[in-house]
């Protein structure tokens, strides 16, 4: 494939004035391409590379709330109730998630205890807290304030969220302490399971480019 | 795909990182410019991605040796203490017949961070090289390094887990060791490096 010098001068001619808004190039090889209407319940990809463009959803901002909702009652459950208790010769611990973070902070390793704290905490507050400061007011036909700066915020915090790692690391621990002791799952371990699903489902459902087509409508 | 196959660079057009629009970029002196649409600032390629990929992934491969040589948890139990470390997490899983955690161990703590260094410093010489081989496997390569760097962080939910729960005074406790704490930075310091490398180098210089 080929394409002539006259196309990519035309296409150069255009990009002179505003940028024609389905003039992409792929983010992972700089082709330039001409992304058409994606229809809603497929996705684009770079024909190149692959690389996935857009992929639309059907309802896709609602159902993103929708999770978002969801996310933000159970990450409250999940970090105001002991999620193993631990019982070895007729002693109890109870552990919720801070208590954790706060032993590694005590015993000296303050570097780990804020990596914990980042991905687990303070990341995928920072997730729900800015999907749910973008999507609400997009679902009641408003723009809220700030809107790049908290996409921005946004993109940056979500390689950080790392709920379902969590998850993997506390199906590895039962059985570590399954030989020394007796453990009792608590409240908080099945509203993790929840909020790992959640907010999953949310990052997959949400599609940024319809946060900016509704941004570039007003 | 031919030579001139159109790229954003071609025509002097970056695409945004942060929200994908693509704006026009002045041929030289090309700083400064932000996203029409987001605000952000845009660069037809990420600025300095070779050196600053080159300098994270060296760091990681450097804090890889004590993350492995340094126990990860210190047990105390009952006045006898345990160290165990990463591979001694692994052989302690086999030795207890729970295969399937073992693997699942061996893979996030030890597969995932050497295959991650291994990939990027491939990626790293191949694009140094002018390479032109296989431009999108290459492409994919990198889009499964930037993917499944995550994972490794179980170790260190596994160690936090344990330190909290196992909280008996002079019965138990579990102290989280320097191999737990050079291990999170190789996770971070990978993916701080899968973050800065710039796959759009490797069609550049591959001539494609």
């Amino acid at each position: 494939m080929k394409p002539p010098r006259a196309r990519v001068d035309r296409i150069a001619g255009r990009m002179r004035g505003v940028t024609p808004p389905k003039l992409l190039a792929c983010p992972d090889c700089d082709l330039l391409q001409q992304v058409g209407e994606v229809p809603i319940g497929t996705s684009a990809r770079c024909p190149r590379c692959r690389s996935l463009l857009r992929k639309r959803a059907p309802r896709a901002l609602e159902r993103t709330l929708a999770y978002t909702l969801t996310a933000a009652v159970l990450f409250v459950v999940a970090n105001s109730f002991p999620f193993l208790s631990f019982e070895m010769r007729g002693e109890e611990t109870q552990t919720a998630l801070m208590t954790g973070i706060i032993d590694l902070w005590n015993q000296g390793k303050e570097e780990l205890a804020t990596v914990v704290a980042f991905t687990i905490v303070i990341a995928p507050l920072a997730q729900i807290s800015l999907l749910l400061y973008l999507l609400v007011p997009l679902q009641m036909n408003r723009l809220p304030w700030y809107l790049p700066h908290a996409f921005r915020l946004l993109r940056r915090a979500q390689p950080w969220s790392m709920m379902e790692v969590f998850m993997i690391g506390i199906l590895v621990a039962i059985p570590k302490l399954m030989g020394m002791a007796s453990i009792i799952p608590g409240l908080a371990l099945w509203a993790f399971v929840g909020l790992m699903l959640v907010l999953s489902a949310a990052n997959a459902t949400f599609d940024p480019e319809s946060v900016w087509e509704r941004h570039a409508r007003r | 795909m031919s030579d001139s196959a159109p790229t954003g660079m071609s025509i002097s057009c970056a695409t945004c990182h942060e929200c994908g629009f693509l704006s026009r970029v002045p041929a030289r002196g090309a700083h400064g410019i932000v996203c029409a649409r987001c605000g952000s600032a845009v660069h037809l390629r990420k600025p300095n991605s070779l050196q600053r990929t080159w300098a994270l992934v060296l760091s990681a491969a450097l804090c890889y040796l004590p993350a492995n040589v340094f126990p990860v948890m210190v047990v105390t139990s009952l006045g006898q203490t345990q160290a165990d470390t990463i591979f001694s997490g692994v052989v302690y899983f086999l030795t207890h017949g729970m295969w399937p955690l073992a693997v699942i161990v061996f893979i996030a703590s030890v597969c995932v961070p050497v295959l991650k260094i291994v990939a990027l410093v491939s990626l790293l010489v191949s694009v140094q090289r002018g390479s032109s081989w296989r431009p999108a496997d290459r492409t994919r390569i990198y889009r499964m390094t930037e993917a499944i760097g995550r994972w490794s962080m179980t170790d260190i939910y596994v160690v936090t887990i344990l330190v909290a729960l196992v909280r008996l005074g002079n019965l138990a406790t579990i102290e989280a060791g320097m191999g737990a704490v050079f291990f999170s930075l190789v996770v971070v310091l990978t993916m701080l490096a899968a973050e800065s490398f710039d796959p759009r180098l490797i069609w550049d210089r591959s001539g494609a």
